[in-house]
């Protein structure tokens, strides 16, 4: 019994994680509308600058300078929302799909030196003895779990209703704007660059976050974290919970998650250990599949604030859009 | 500074460049980027692998063609293979990506092409475990062409095969109806349909495009390194660092830009060490859209 109270906190804590990636994505994708193919990158930015800002001194590489850690959950939202910032600004003057490139050019980018620069980042070994919030109840796992969960789910809380907040805000509505009719929004004097550059940024400042808190609750953090099969979850997540909506970012994420966990699970009674990475690869077949399925037959997901209400120029487009390119 | 870069560069570069070819035209004239796209090189490599062995399997070893590593088995296998890759991209976008644009947001076609090529790939990964494997293991001695410089027969065949398949596409482009009807829809969607383009046969013939030469740059990579379920993946940056640096639709323009690339990579790889080469593409990319986004042969978007 207890055991399963430890492991239920361990998944929450997990999954909560998972839901403050998407609640940044879905600020970005949802909310404004910018396509982000990078984001275990932002992830990792943010876990790799807590983790160095928080570690205590390691002459075998850059750093490691002590600081509590709170100091690195900020210093991940910095340096996550300025790279934020940095992509959008080359890219946001562009098509759409400049950004998907370039974003997941960063996350490559951001593999390579975390593989790489082994005195910044540890290389292929990765970065241990990251502070551990409570780290002096590790004894009792329990508890030391259950008081994770609790910092976690409090950080998720203050972040989801800042979202909320933010995006009844003014600012949420000119984003909301430009997402649904850009040449209205820009009629009416608002720079559409600007907010997204804002948006984004503040996205990714979000996702490091996660990171951060990531590499502090497990200790040790390792380039093979942040994967682009990461980025792949995430999105899934957020199209199962319905982009656009906070609440199903955090629900379609706590789903999904325990989605792959049980067929973790599953895969890993039900065969051999020889055959075990052939099985999880099958699993995110099964995920690929899932979020095809979705974006075919319910685009929506369980929560999403569309469809789209179709105004006087975006409906006369989507008309063009659909005699110009069905085939 | 040796120069042999200059031939692992054009190598590489073709191989970008077959790549980039497929990615521009979906880009100019289904209007996405597809993320799938390496996966196409990888099953189309996986797929003449598979139909290697199976033509070694009925007709037992077959001598190869003069100093090259492979006899004609390959070739009926390329052959095959770049038939099936294109029936697979042909499949897909019935299945996926035709139906999301019918319903008129490009972004959303991007975001599945991501969910299948993550598919794809792990498809792959299933069925013929991560190992790398080979078309031959066989070695071949490079013979030195003088300035330094070194090249197999394999490289100069493929090379050559570069060179026609690039130039066939170009005059299929530039000469046949065929190929103007699909300049007239990326320049134009709607005009092209009033004249009366068939707007479903040219979107056919650009997955076929796309497909066969996927292929044959996978099979290139199969021959020339190895065969892995990452093969294509690890090529999207280069092959759209590649694609936008020439100019969305153009294709003289993709393949200069592949060369360009594999240049760079090839004189990154002497000069800062092998590990950093996926950065190269990157901060090419980052060049272009910071100074010339629309590349060196596009056009502006009207």
């Amino acid at each position: 019994m207890i055991d399963l109270v430890g492991y239920g906190a361990f998944f929450l804590t997990t999954a909560l994680i998972f839901s403050l990636v998407t609640l940044g994505l879905n600020l970005q994708w949802g909310l404004t509308g910018l396509f982000n193919v990078g984001l275990a990158g932002f992830v990792a930015i943010g876990a790799y600058t807590s983790a160095l800002l928080t570690t205590p001194v390691d002459p075998a590489r850059l750093g490691g300078f002590g600081l509590p850690i709170l100091a690195g959950w900020a210093g991940a939202m910095i340096v996550g929302g300025i790279a934020a910032a940095l992509t959008g600004m080359a890219t946001l003057r562009l098509r759409s799909d400049y950004l998907a490139i370039t974003t997941f050019g960063v996350a490559v980018v951001v593999q390579l030196v975390a593989l790489n620069a082994q005195k910044l980042t540890g290389g292929p070994f990765g970065i241990g003895f990251i502070p551990r919030p409570f780290g002096g109840l590790a004894e009792t796992p329990l508890l030391f779990n259950l008081s994770n969960l609790a910092v976690v789910c409090a950080v998720t809380l203050i972040a989801y209703l800042a979202l909320e907040h933010l995006s009844r805000s003014p600012w949420g509505r000119v984003l909301k704007a430009l997402r649904e009719d850009e040449r209205a929004a820009i009629s009416l004097g608002k720079s559409a660059r600007f907010y997204r550059v804002q948006a984004f940024a503040v996205g990714g400042a979000i996702m490091a976050l996660a990171g951060a808190l990531q590499a502090h609750f497990t200790g040790f953090i390792a380039p093979d974290n942040y994967l682009p099969i990461l980025t792949f979850q995430v999105w899934v997540m957020l199209i199962v919970g319905g982009s656009g909506s906070n609440l199903g970012a955090v629900i379609g994420s706590v789903l999904v998650w325990g989605i792959w966990a049980g067929s973790g699970t599953l895969t890993s009674v039900f065969f051999p250990p020889e055959q075990q990475a052939r099985a999880a690869s099958l699993q995110i077949v099964a995920i690929g599949v899932m979020l095809c399925v979705i974006l075919l037959i319910r685009p929506n997901g369980l929560f999403g604030d569309r469809p789209r209400r179709p105004r006087f120029g975006k409906r006369k487009r989507i008309a063009t859009d659909k005699s110009s390119s069905g085939s | 500074m040796s120069l042999q870069f200059i031939v692992d560069g054009l190598l590489t570069g073709s191989m970008i460049g077959l790549g980039a070819i497929g990615v521009t035209l979906t880009y100019s004239i289904l209007r996405f980027s597809n993320f799938a796209h390496g996966d196409f090189m990888a099953w189309g490599s996986y797929a003449t692998l598979a139909m290697v062995s199976a033509i070694g399997a009925t007709f037992g070893k077959v001598a190869p063609i003069g100093p090259l590593s492979f006899g004609w088995p390959l070739l009926v296998a390329l052959v095959v293979g770049m038939a099936f890759t294109t029936l697979l991209a042909l499949l897909l976008d019935k299945v996926l990506f035709s139906r999301l644009r019918s319903q008129g947001q490009a972004i959303i076609v991007v975001m599945a092409s991501f969910g299948a090529s993550m598919a794809l790939r792990s498809l792959l990964e299933f069925t013929f475990t991560s190992r790398p494997t080979y078309f031959s293991r066989a070695i071949q001695i490079a013979m030195p062409v003088g300035f330094g410089i070194r090249i197999t027969p394999d490289q100069i065949a493929l090379l050559l095969l570069t060179a026609v398949l690039v130039h066939g596409v170009h005059l299929l482009m530039t000469r046949t109806q065929t190929g103007r009807s699909m300049q007239a829809l990326s320049q134009n969607a709607a005009l092209a349909r009033i004249v009366g383009i068939d707007v479903a046969s040219v979107v056919r013939v650009t997955w076929i495009i796309g497909g066969a030469l996927a292929c044959v740059a996978g099979v290139m990579i199969g021959i020339l390194v190895q065969i892995r379920p990452f093969m294509g993946f690890d090529m999207l940056l280069p092959m759209f660092a590649a694609a936008i640096l020439g100019g969305i639709g153009s294709i003289p323009g993709a393949v200069l830009g592949g060369l360009i690339i594999g240049l760079a990579e090839a004189g990154a790889v002497q000069l800062i060490g092998a590990e950093w080469r996926a950065a190269v593409s990157f901060i090419i990319l980052m060049a272009v859209l910071f100074v010339r986004p629309i590349g060196l042969f596009g056009v502006r978007e009207r």
